[in-house]
Parts: structure tokens; C-alpha cells; sequence
């Protein structure tokens, strides 16, 4: 492990490529899978997730004394429903369809494991300001994974990039891409480019 | 003394026996074979079939070539032949008139990420050409499903026509048998010439290229199934002999699910997956969505060839018995 010192930098740039939530760790997949058929969507996920888990991680780290730890899952769970409640609210009050189009997936941000993943192994071991570093890295890290997704399945299942058309009317949509097997198809491809490039730059 | 002992013998690792037959030979037989239905292709369905398989094959062709030489493979492997017969394959089972470009889509995914991206030949869990096939099915499920009429039908006006499974699921025709089995109905390339197939695949059951449990138990299992349904009810279901005969299901049963790779090894293995090609053909014909599942069928029992392999493993010489 580095050194105290510079290791605030590593808190925040491992989630986003080296530890990626998405690509590397495979946590979080049922909204990698299921909302990533239009940018749109996986960008209000990606907001959505990047709010609880950094408003958790400072709530958690700051009570992380307090909390015994045997009741300790519990607790964050408490924490985080109070913040997904929070978004999953705001959500339905000032985007209605967004939240429809969401549907369980804003509310299920309760048990996702990179929350409290990141609850579990760092916001309940460190002091607050490492915790928002590491919490604003993996939820950035997520928000580049859905992102990744997003746009490959937008582009070639519909022909269009948050709803403006980027490929013309010669395009013909591969409907399979946001379908779910295409969920799955993208993200074979994009872990399998992204594990390529990996050992590459490792090597080099 | 001791060294001119020990290089007197030669030392490999099994298999010490070697067969006359190689993965090429056995390859370009059944490209061979295989002429048969892309003659009747041909024949009913003219340059819409020969543009389907020469880009089909083109393409398979082409994307082996790129990745095997990104893996940094032997670039010989090209002309094994397996890219050759997925090409083939994958033309049989399109409707004939498909766009140009849904087929070099079809034929790259076949290649790509049916079976390169498990390793190339040998590696790959799902039939290669089938693969190509569903990915196509699921991007353009109108395209994949329209279908015209063979080119010797001089139909008027005809743009669109059913195929014999179509007619009888939404219809309720039946196409004569005569039709059937020469192939002068509508379907997929490859598929509609029973009599054909059943020559073609009489040969690699000669030539013991394809293992004769597996068309033996889909077809039986389909065979019984469907005319226990036709007792119980003839006027709702269809003859038997019918569904053997239309559809895609001697094409899939003699050229797809024999495929050496993707299917079971052990005797007792290959039973079950054969049995289970039938039973899910026939539930999807008669009781799903679809007028035809040959596909799906022998793509879901591909996916567990691995488990079958395991556990339906022979005891070996020696081994004991459960306590």
C-alpha cells in the first residue's frame, strides 16, 4: 500500500479504471444490465448513484465509531435507504418519466453492492475526506461503465446518442442491442477490450 | 550405454493411435455434402440464394482471417474448412430475401463471437452458423421473418408467403407432402428440400462423420411426441410426419446439432441432448409463439452439453461404486 500522504490521489483515481466497479470488480451488474439500453437512463442511474454513495460515505465514515460491529450492515443499510429514498423522491417529483422509465432500479440502489461494498471495506475504516474521494472515484467509475454501455447500445439499437440521431435513416437498428442479450453482448465486449488494454499498459 | 538406451525409444503422450481422418477432411466432406442443399437453394430460389451464400461465405471467410491473425494464429487454420461450412450454414437457415447487409452482420457475428471469442475451432459452446442466426433473428425479427415464395411458383402478386410451419401455426394449411418433400415451399434457404437433406444426411451417417444417436433420437422424440398429439387431437394437430418434414428441423437435426463440438461425448450424454432438441422443438412449434424452434432448440441443449459431458461421464475400469 502507498503511503498515507499520496494515497488521497490513488482513493480517487482506482475506482475510475483500475478497480472500476463495472469493469473490474462486476459489482452493480443488475443496473449495468438492465438500464443501460439509452444514455439518458444510465445517466440519471449514474447521478442517482453517485449521490447516495457519496452522501453515504460521509454520513457512515462520520458515525463509523459509533456503529457496533455487529449491527454494522444494518446500519448502512439504514443510511443509504434514507439517501435512495431521498433520490428515488426527488426523481419522481421533477423527471416523472425518467423515473417511470428507471422503474425498481432507483429504489434497488438500497442493495447495491458497490454501496455497500465501499461502506463495508473503506467509508467504516477511514476518515471522512479519504471516504469522499474513494466514494466520488467508484461512483464515477460506474457512471464511465454505464456510460461505455449506454452509448454503444443506444447508438446501434436505436441510431441515436441521448435521443439525437447520429447515425441517419440508412441505419438499420439492430433491435437485439436493447434488447437484453445485447446487455450482455456489450458487456462482454467492452470487459473483454477493456481486460486487452489492461494487460497491455501493464506489461508496457 | 544408458543414453543410446533411452534415445532407442520414443517418447510421446497419448494418443499413440492415429485414424486416416483429419479436421480438413472431415470439413470439406461435409462442405461437400452440403452442395446438396445449396443446389435446391439454388435451384428454388436462384440469385437471391447464390448472393446469400457467397456473401455468407465471403464474410466468415474474411472475419476468421482478421482474428486469426490478431491472435496471432496460424493463418493455415482459415482453410480448415469450419469457417467455410459456418458460412454455409448460416445461408441455409436465411430467409431468401434478405438484405446484403443483415447477412455480412449475420455471418461476422457467427465468426466473432460465436465462436472466435471462445478460442476458434473446438471452443466454442454454441453452434457457430446458429449463433449468427439468433443475433440476426433478435435484430430484425420482420426481416427474418418474411418470406418469399420459391422462384419456380410463378406467383402472381406474391411478395410475401407463409412457410409450411407458418401456413399450419397461423392458418391452419397444410402443405402436401410432395411439396415438402422436394421443396417447393417457402422457408429458409437451406431448408425447404426435405428429401435432400435426408440424402445428405444418409452419407454422413455412412461415412460415420456425424454421430447417428443424435438425428436419430431428435427425430423419434419429435416423432412421438407429435403423433401422441395427433392422436389425442388430429384436427388441431398436425401429422407427425408433417413436422418432420417441414420446417428446419432435418437441416438442424442432420447438419447443426451433430456439429462435433458443440455436442455431448458420452453415449449416455448424447441420448439426453438429443432428446432434448426434440421435446423443445416440438413444445415450441405446438404450444410456443414461434411457428419454428429448431434454432432455439439446439441452441439451449448446447448450453448444457458441458453438464451432460460431466455427468453422464462412463466409469472408468476399476472405479468404485457408491457406498
Amino acid at each position: 500500500m502507498a503511503s498515507k500522504e499520496n494515497s488521497y490521489f490513488s482513493d480517487f483515481i482506482k475506482g475510475l479504471w483500475k478497480e472500476n466497479p463495472v469493469l473490474v470488480q462486476f459489482l452493480g451488474m443488475c443496473p449495468t444490465l438492465a438500464v443501460t439500453n439509452a444514455v439518458v437512463n444510465a445517466i440519471a442511474m449514474s447521478a442517482a448513484v453517485i449521490f447516495v454513495l457519496v452522501a453515504s460515505a460521509i454520513i457512515i465514515s462520520l458515525i463509523r465509531k459509533f456503529i457496533p460491529a455487529q449491527v454494522r450492515i444494518a446500519s448502512f443499510i439504514v443510511v443509504i435507504a434514507t439517501f435512495v429514498t431521498m433520490a428515488d423522491r426527488y426523481l419522481a417529483a421533477f423527471y416523472p418519466e425518467l423515473s417511470k422509465a428507471l422503474g425498481p432500479f432507483i429504489p434497488l440502489i438500497v442493495v447495491n453492492c458497490i454501496i455497500l461494498g465501499r461502506m463495508e471495506a473503506f467509508a467504516s475504516k477511514n476518515n471522512v475526506g479519504r471516504s469522499i474521494l474513494d466514494a466520488l472515484g467508484m461512483s464515477f467509475g460506474f457512471a464511465i461503465g454505464l456510460l461505455l454501455m449506454s452509448t454503444f447500445r443506444e447508438i446501434l439499437g436505436n441510431g441515436t446518442w441521448l435521443g439525437y440521431e447520429v447515425l441517419g435513416n440508412w441505419w438499420d437498428k439492430w433491435m437485439v442491442m436493447i434488447l437484453p442479450p445485447g446487455a450482455f453482448l456489450t458487456l462482454g465486449t467492452i470487459v473483454g477490450v477493456s481486460k486487452f488494454l489492461q494487460t497491455k499498459f501493464k506489461k508496457a | 550405454m544408458e543414453k543410446q538406451y533411452a534415445s532407442d525409444f520414443k517418447i510421446s503422450s497419448s494418443p499413440h493411435l492415429r485414424g486416416k481422418e483429419s479436421v480438413p477432411k472431415i470439413m470439406y466432406w461435409v462442405v461437400g455434402i452440403l452442395m446438396l442443399p445449396v443446389a435446391s437453394s439454388i435451384y428454388f430460389f436462384g440469385m437471391n440464394a447464390v448472393r446469400i451464400l457467397l456473401i455468407s461465405v465471403i464474410v466468415s471467410l474474411l472475419t476468421e482471417y482478421i482474428f486469426l491473425v490478431s491472435r496471432k494464429k496460424d493463418i493455415s487454420l482459415l482453410f480448415d474448412g469450419s469457417a467455410i461450412i459456418t458460412g454455409i450454414l448460416l445461408a441455409l437457415t436465411l430467409p431468401p430475401g434478405l438484405k446484403s447487409s443483415y447477412v455480412v452482420i449475420g455471418a461476422f457475428v457467427s465468426i466473432a463471437l460465436g465462436k472466435q471469442v471462445f478460442g476458434g475451432l473446438g471452443y466454442n459452446m454454441f453452434n457457430p452458423a446458429l449463433v449468427g442466426r439468433a443475433f440476426l433473428q433478435a435484430s430484425f425479427p420482420v426481416a427474418m421473418t418474411t418470406w418469399i415464395p420459391p422462384v419456380i411458383q410463378k406467383m402472381v402478386d406474391a411478395k410475401t408467403f407463409a412457410t409450411p410451419l407458418g401456413g399450419f401455426k397461423f392458418s391452419h394449411i397444410l402443405t402436401p407432402y410432395k411439396n415438402l418433400l422436394i421443396g417447393n415451399t417457402g422457408g429458409s434457404l437451406g431448408e425447404t428440400s426435405a428429401i435432400l437433406l435426408i440424402v445428405g444426411g444418409i452419407i454422413l451417417l455412412i461415412k460415420k462423420y456425424i454421430d447417428w444417436k443424435i438425428p436419430t433420437g431428435i427425430l423419434l422424440t419429435v416423432f412421438v411426441l407429435e403423433g401422441g398429439l395427433y392422436l389425442i387431437n388430429p384436427e388441431k394437430y398436425a401429422n407427425p410426419l408433417f413436422h418432420i418434414l417441414a420446417g428446419g428441423l432435418l437441416l438442424g437435426a442432420f447438419f447443426m446439432a451433430t456439429d462435433m463440438v458443440t455436442s455431448p461425448i458420452t453415449p449416455k450424454g448424447t441420448w439426453i441432448y438429443a432428446v432434448g432438441i426434440g421435446v423443445l422443438v416440438v413444445l415450441i412449434r405446438v404450444f410456443g409463439g414461434l411457428p419454428e424452434g429448431v434454432m432455439y432448440s439446439i441452441l439451449i441443449m448446447n448450453a448444457f452439453v458441458p453438464l451432460l459431458n460431466r455427468y453422464t461421464r462412463p466409469k472408468i475400469l476399476g472405479e468404485g461404486g457408491k457406498k
